[in-house]
């Protein structure tokens, strides 16, 4: 379990020293702290991805979503002059919402994962280009809301706020994922489904609610992108980030089949994707090569964690094979209808019609 | 004497630890109707496997059309004109039905892109629905057939091969009774051009009206056959039983006391037009027997919630209980241990102690918090009390041997209150030792005043474990029997549809 988030974190570590080394630009301070602010904006909604993941769904629609919420948020704070704690309110809520009824439509109404989130992607993508006419939002030069982009945007003591917004989240889900019964549940479903409802376990439940804490996540983030930018384009702000946020997942052990993932890997993932944007930048490499740096390293990265992890399971087969070896393997038996205990009809698995 | 076309001789077929085909010797005429029968796991279907050339005998000679096989691949067997109309249809639904019977042998058009020449394959299709008189085209897709009409399309399959031995393993077994008509004609219609059927059934009936010869399979071994005159139901029956029958027996430690568990008019979803009606006292073990299909498995489902239940009642020390998910059945004490432990019964990458306490955690939780301290008792109480063999119970459960798996499904349950427990198939695919334990507990708890349903294929099973076992046949109870009235013969007159025969004739 740890295993994976260690050579993670070494990889990360290598990757680093390396840059360092090369060009000690990367290991300033500044930069440093640019990247801490680029993990937290992009980790957070990547908690939420994970979380999706381990149920073995998706969500591709949080791009759009930020751009949604992103021109709602200003507008509520621009033209009708909300209070900023219940323009936030109304935000979180938006994402919680839209999160709700994604997890619906999936769990409720059986659609696929893959479809529900990518017409989500398209439909709000649509919904807020259409709201503002296409033209960007902004703040003027008046302090909507200073207090809540000095929150969102500024720092302490240097470390930037988004980023220990990151780290207070991650911890919260960490005891949601790995010490609640909810978390367990979330693995269990992740893992095996009908096993889960079999011992009781609302599975519709379980699954929707990653959806809407994904919502929620995605509510927080819009916020934080808004101040980090200023402004929001409605056909341009947040795309493709959910693919970003996909890969920090995919990269930091969270299986695409579910059932797998941790929080502190998918914090990993993040930081070794923006490592990695940010290398492409200092070391000179062509920013053309930008994705294909990220996208090459993705590969190998889930290649060789596949690789290990057959290698372990070939080990642990074996050394179950060893401890009950003169037992016939069991698919075998049903296979064969042994008299006294198989089937006999080998192919069926059950007498329900 | 009619002309020989297919001979099995000595066949048999061994895994480590069980002998699943013991010299078995087998002929088919030309143009011929052979019967297949036996009881639940007898090998029917191990063999009939062998003859298509799915699986490999460990010894023993095939003689087809003069030629001698040690072993038969599935390709050997199409070209030596055997086929097989599978008891799942082995059929692609997304494609049409000239497309199924070419599957794998597509006839190509010429050209440099050799692509399949749809035409041909629907006017060589055409002639063979004509023959079985289908009133379906060969552009029909799959999915829009009736099960029956589905079948056809495996017939017209081996007709296109040229096949000599068509296998039928349980075809009637989801049909109406014109259907099953409709198919005893076509096969009739295929002996008189020479082709041979093996057909095989657990429904007597069909067997009496359409087979030449019948041969009956036990334990692996054939026991018996029957020419076309002496056929009869009893003589059928009286062969298919008869083996030994080991003491498992262990009676309740004081006599099972009503109330319990009462299935009441109960409709489900696989039998829509059948009630079953059941009760299971407190501190008994029900054994419910039938044969595979018979509607056992669906009504457990119902039971616990899974499958929704389309009427009647349930009902616990008689008062009604509404079970809408497996959650409410839960808690109402209602537990499964299901047929498919890997499948439905287990998360296998999750290690044991999870699973044991996979339904109870939220019970042991204190703010929604794992109580670690509490699980990690749980766990290993069970692991204790079930002799779970494992080095810790922090290892997976898909490192464990079947019967430990299923101590670990129990463990799940007995961590908790059960008042009533189905168990489907507790003992399939578990090595003996496991299942006399398995055995033991079940009892125990039904001493503990648990009410216990155990569904079973296994013959040795049912009547040796049981205090009373009911029969269900297509999708309802046809009868219950008492302890004094056990027998292989009674449970499988119930079994295939017959009513119990008075006492004085019961024991054969």
């Amino acid at each position: 379990m740890m295993k994976k988030e260690l050579g993670l974190f070494l990889l990360l570590a290598v990757i680093s020293a390396i840059t360092g080394a090369i060009n000690p630009a990367f290991l300033s301070f500044v930069n440093l702290l640019n990247m801490a602010n680029l993990i937290g904006l992009f980790g957070v909604f990547a908690l939420g991805e994970g979380l999706v993941i381990i149920t073995g769904g998706i969500d591709l629609s949080l791009g759009s979503m930020f751009a949604l919420l992103g021109v709602i948020f200003i507008d509520l704070l621009t033209t009708y002059q909300v209070p900023w704690p219940f323009a936030l309110l109304l935000v979180l809520m938006g994402g919680l919402a839209l999160g709700g009824i994604q997890g619906f439509l999936i769990t409720r109404l059986k659609m696929q994962p893959f479809i529900v989130t990518l017409c989500g992607l398209l439909i709000y993508r649509g919904a807020a280009r259409y709201y503002t006419s296409d033209s960007t939002r902004g703040f003027g030069y008046g302090d909507e809301a200073s207090t809540l982009s000095n929150i969102a945007s500024g720092n302490i003591a240097g470390i930037p706020n988004t980023f220990i917004f990151l780290i207070i989240l991650a911890q919260i889900l960490g005891v949601l994922l790995h010490r609640s019964v909810y978390g367990r549940w979330l693995y269990a479903v992740g893992k095996n489904e009908e096993a889960a409802r079999f011992s009781g376990i609302n599975t519709n439940l379980v699954i929707a609610t990653a959806y809407v804490i994904s919502g929620g996540l995605a509510g927080v983030s819009t916020v934080m992108f808004v101040f980090y930018t200023n402004s929001v384009s409605p056909s341009s702000f947040g795309n493709f980030y959910e693919l970003y946020a996909i890969a920090a997942a995919v990269l930091g052990g969270c299986s695409l089949r579910g059932g797998e993932g941790s929080i502190l890997g998918i914090v990993l993932g993040t930081a070794l994707l923006q490592v990695l944007q940010n290398l492409v930048n200092i070391l000179g490499i062509p920013n053309s090569l930008n994705f294909a740096v990220m996208g090459t390293v993705i590969l190998i990265g889930v290649l060789a964690d596949q690789q290990l992890q057959a290698r372990r399971r070939r080990k642990a087969a074996l050394a179950g094979l060893a401890r009950t070896a003169p037992r016939p393997k069991e698919s075998t038996i049903l296979q064969g209808a042994a008299p006294h205990s198989a089937a006999a009809l080998p192919t069926t698995t059950g007498d329900q019609a | 004497m009619a002309e020989t076309l297919l001979e099995l001789s000595g066949i048999s077929k061994t895994y480590p630890g069980v002998k699943a085909l013991d010299d078995v010797n087998l002929r088919v005429n030309r143009g011929e109707v052979l019967g297949l029968i036996g009881e639940n796991g007898a090998g029917k279907s191990t063999l009939m496997r062998v003859l298509a050339g799915v699986i490999a005998p460990s010894a023993g000679v095939i003689r087809i059309g003069g030629t001698e096989h040690a072993r038969m691949t599935v390709t050997e067997a199409m070209r030596s004109g055997i086929a097989f109309v599978h008891q799942e249809l082995n059929l692609f639904e997304n494609l049409d039905v000239a497309a199924n019977v070419f599957i794998g042998r597509e006839k190509l058009a010429g050209g440099p892109l050799k692509l399949v020449d749809n035409a041909q394959m629907h006017a060589r299709v055409m002639p063979l629905l004509e023959r079985l008189g289908a009133d379906f085209m060969p552009g029909t897709l799959v999915e829009n057939l009736s099960i029956a009409e589905r079948q056809m399309v495996e017939i017209a399959k081996a007709l296109s091969i040229d096949a000599r031995v068509i296998i039928m393993d349980e075809p009637t077994s989801s049909l109406t009774i014109s259907e099953t008509e409709r198919l005893l004609e076509v096969i009739a219609d295929l002996k008189t051009h020479g082709i041979s059927v093996i057909y095989i059934s657990h429904r007597l009936g069909e067997i009496m009206s359409c087979a030449d010869r019948v041969v009956v399979l036990r334990d692996g071994r054939t026991v018996g056959e029957l020419a076309r005159d002496e056929l009869s139901h009893a003589a059928m029956i009286r062969l298919m039983i008869g083996r030994d029958l080991k003491a498992l027996y262990t009676p309740p430690s004081c006599t099972p006391q009503p109330p319990g568990c009462d299935v009441a008019g109960v409709v489900t979803t696989a039998f829509p037009d059948r009630q079953i009606n059941l009760s299971v006292l407190r501190g008994e073990i029900l054994g419910l027997a039938g044969l595979v299909g018979a509607g056992r498995t669906s009504l457990a489902r119902a039971v616990f919630g899974v499958d929704p239940l389309l009427g009647g009642e349930i009902r616990i020390d008689n008062a009604p209980v509404r079970v809408a998910s497996p959650r409410d059945a839960i808690r109402q004490g209602i537990y499964l241990v299901p047929e498919d432990r890997k499948k439905s019964g287990l998360v296998l990458e999750l290690p044991i102690r999870e699973n044991v306490t996979l339904a109870s955690l939220l019970d042991h939780a204190r703010m929604w918090l794992v109580n670690g301290a509490a699980e990690r008792r749980i766990a290993e109480d069970q692991a204790r009390r079930l002799s779970i063999k494992a080095p810790s119970i922090d290892i997976e459960a898909v490192t464990l041997s079947g019967g430990n798996q299923q101590k670990v499904v129990l463990g799940k349950w007995l961590s908790m209150q059960p008042r009533v427990m189905f168990f489907d198939e507790p003992t399939r695919g578990i090595d003996v030792g496991a299942k006399s334990e398995i055995y033991a507990l079940m009892r125990s708890l039904a001493d503990q005043g648990v009410a216990i349903v155990m569904i079973s294929s296994d013959m040795e099973e049912v009547i040796g474990v049981s205090d009373r076992v009911a029969v269900m046949h297509e999708g309802s109870v046809s009868g219950v029997i008492e302890r004094d009235q056990f027998s292989e013969y009674n449970v499988l007159r119930l079994a295939v549809g017959q009513a119990l025969e008075t006492m004085e004739a019961a024991a054969p």
